[in-house]
């Protein structure tokens, strides 16, 4: 077995705000909000959440047809952020065709919208003979990796995890593990989804999606904020490519982070309610992965939705394992939960803060619930030195995940 | 519809469902080399034609036979003078 260190080399991102890194952080350092209000949710029936953050301001026809013709719009959105990931590592489509490239990209589930596309129109008649042959390459679950790994030509391993909200965690993680293992070199990981009504109503039937704020979008989500109301839903795509440090060193990549540490578990305690106990086995699980001590944490960034229960575990186990020393921040207050890719967008932002030394605080907390307040909120303009940072993700169904990323430093 | 309909509502069609420049269709482009379909966009030119023109085709045989944008013309209109028949 060879175990071997495994750094970032290439980022990529398709957020609420638009394409690619830089505008990701300019929104966050600026302390925008991409979250609106559609009118649209508001004609369907019982559904009271009718805010969300979309994808606006991309081209997929930048995506051969060929290639597109089998994709939703969440492989669309993976597929333009691996083109800025390698782009930013200095990779062409021609470095994907060898057997050292992989992919691990997830979803969710599969375009939702393709299904309920498809069964509009077959349930006037019954019929199938309507159905187009690519369909199923839009629903299947393995929508995304596949269609990544069709686009670039990738031929090594190719797998696709689905855990919703730790999705993008786990994929960077099982990445990790197998770069780390030296059976691949190099891989795309990362998570994608795509918006859909039938999202924000399994939040909302479980009282768990933001309804105060319809007319003030901007004003949520609020994590850890003690007028949270609950989850926005949005969409988008998070990919980071991880390479062995000899690959990395061996072609002169500026290398942006490296990946330490990773964990998962399940918490079989409850299929939909956080627990602070599976958070924190999850997060010491982690760092004891890395070999790193808590103390040694510079910055964290949660998990935390901004719902009333998940916010309060979260900030539990933190203080449980860091006490009140290590700053944190949620980044869903500026673009809502983007599910799938959270995990991913939000570890691009992680590192990109690691790299600039400024710390994005959570936007709309205004007054800290005293149930979240045992931890060290982002003050604004927090700028600080980050050698190792905690990104947590924590799914509905009983999912934690846990990275720990070091700033590299020629070493 | 006359013939020149019927070619246009076929390149019309073709060229929504595959993005394809009206300009680079002739009666001897062939839909595999120079337009790059491949199977899958076979079946679904099947799709589109169908509902294009009101008719079913999936079945016939000589669907197996087209090579050209031409031989898709010849088709269609066949089929349509085969059902204004009443064949």
């Amino acid at each position: 077995m060879q175990i071997k260190r495994v750094v970032v080399t290439g980022m990529g991102a398709v957020s609420p705000f638009g394409r690619g890194v830089g505008l990701l952080m300019d929104s966050l350092d600026a302390g925008r909000s991409a979250v609106q209000s559609f009118p649209d949710l508001g004609d369907i029936g019982g559904l009271r959440s009718h805010v969300g953050a979309k994808v606006e301001g991309i081209d997929p026809k930048e995506i051969p047809r060929k290639f597109r013709r089998s994709m939703s719009d969440m492989s669309i959105f993976a597929t333009l952020a691996c083109y800025e990931a390698l782009e930013s590592a200095g990779l062409s489509l021609d470095d994907c065709t060898g057997p050292e490239m992989g992919v691990v990209i997830g979803s969710t589930i599969g375009s939702t919208q393709t299904t309920q596309d498809f069964f509009e129109d077959f349930l006037t008649d019954h019929s199938l003979e309507r159905m187009k042959s690519t369909v199923f390459f839009k629903i299947m679950n393995h929508s995304c990796a596949s269609n990544v790994a069709q686009a670039l030509g990738i031929k090594g391993r190719i797998l696709s995890p689905s855990s919703a909200c730790s999705t993008g965690c786990q994929a960077i993680g099982y990445g990790f593990e197998m770069i780390a293992l030296g059976k691949q070199q190099r891989m795309l990981c990362g998570g994608a989804d795509e918006f859909h009504p039938l999202t924000v109503a399994t939040f909302d039937v479980m009282h768990a999606a933001s309804t105060r704020y319809n007319a003030s979008p901007g004003c949520t989500p609020r994590p850890f904020d003690l007028d949270r109301d609950g989850v926005v839903c949005a969409e988008g795509s998070g990919i980071v490519l991880l390479e062995s440090l000899e690959s990395a060193q061996s072609r002169g990549a500026e290398i942006l982070a490296e990946v330490i540490g990773f964990a998962t578990v399940s918490d079989p305690s409850n299929i939909a309610n956080p627990n602070a106990d599976a958070m924190e086995r999850c997060m010491r699980l982690a760092l004891e992965d890395a070999g790193v001590d808590p103390g040694q944490i510079g910055y964290i960034n949660a998990h935390a939705t901004a719902t009333e229960q998940g916010d309060i575990a979260e900030s539990e186990a933190i203080a449980r394992i860091f006490g009140n020393r290590t700053p944190v921040s949620s980044l869903k207050g500026h673009m809502g939960h983007t599910m799938a890719a959270s995990g991913s967008l939000e570890t691009v932002a992680t590192i990109a803060m690691m790299r600039s030394g400024r710390l994005i605080p959570t936007l709309n907390l205004q007054r800290i619930d005293p149930s979240c307040a045992g931890i060290l909120h982002v003050a604004k303009d927090h700028k600080v030195t980050i050698d190792l940072a905690l990104k947590n993700n924590f799914a509905m169904g009983g999912v934690n995940s846990s990275l720990v990323l070091r700033r590299y430093k020629n070493d | 519809m006359t013939d020149q309909e019927i070619i246009e509502l076929v390149n019309s069609s073709l060229a929504e469902e595959f993005e394809l420049e009206l300009a680079d269709m002739t009666a001897e482009t062939t839909i595999y080399d120079d337009l790059g379909l491949d199977s899958l966009d076979t079946v679904d030119m099947v799709i589109v034609l169908e509902g294009a023109f009101s008719f079913k085709i999936r079945e016939e045989e000589a669907i197996r036979e087209i090579r050209t944008l031409g031989d898709i013309h010849a088709f269609v209109i066949g089929k349509k003078r085969q059902l204004e028949a009443g064949l």
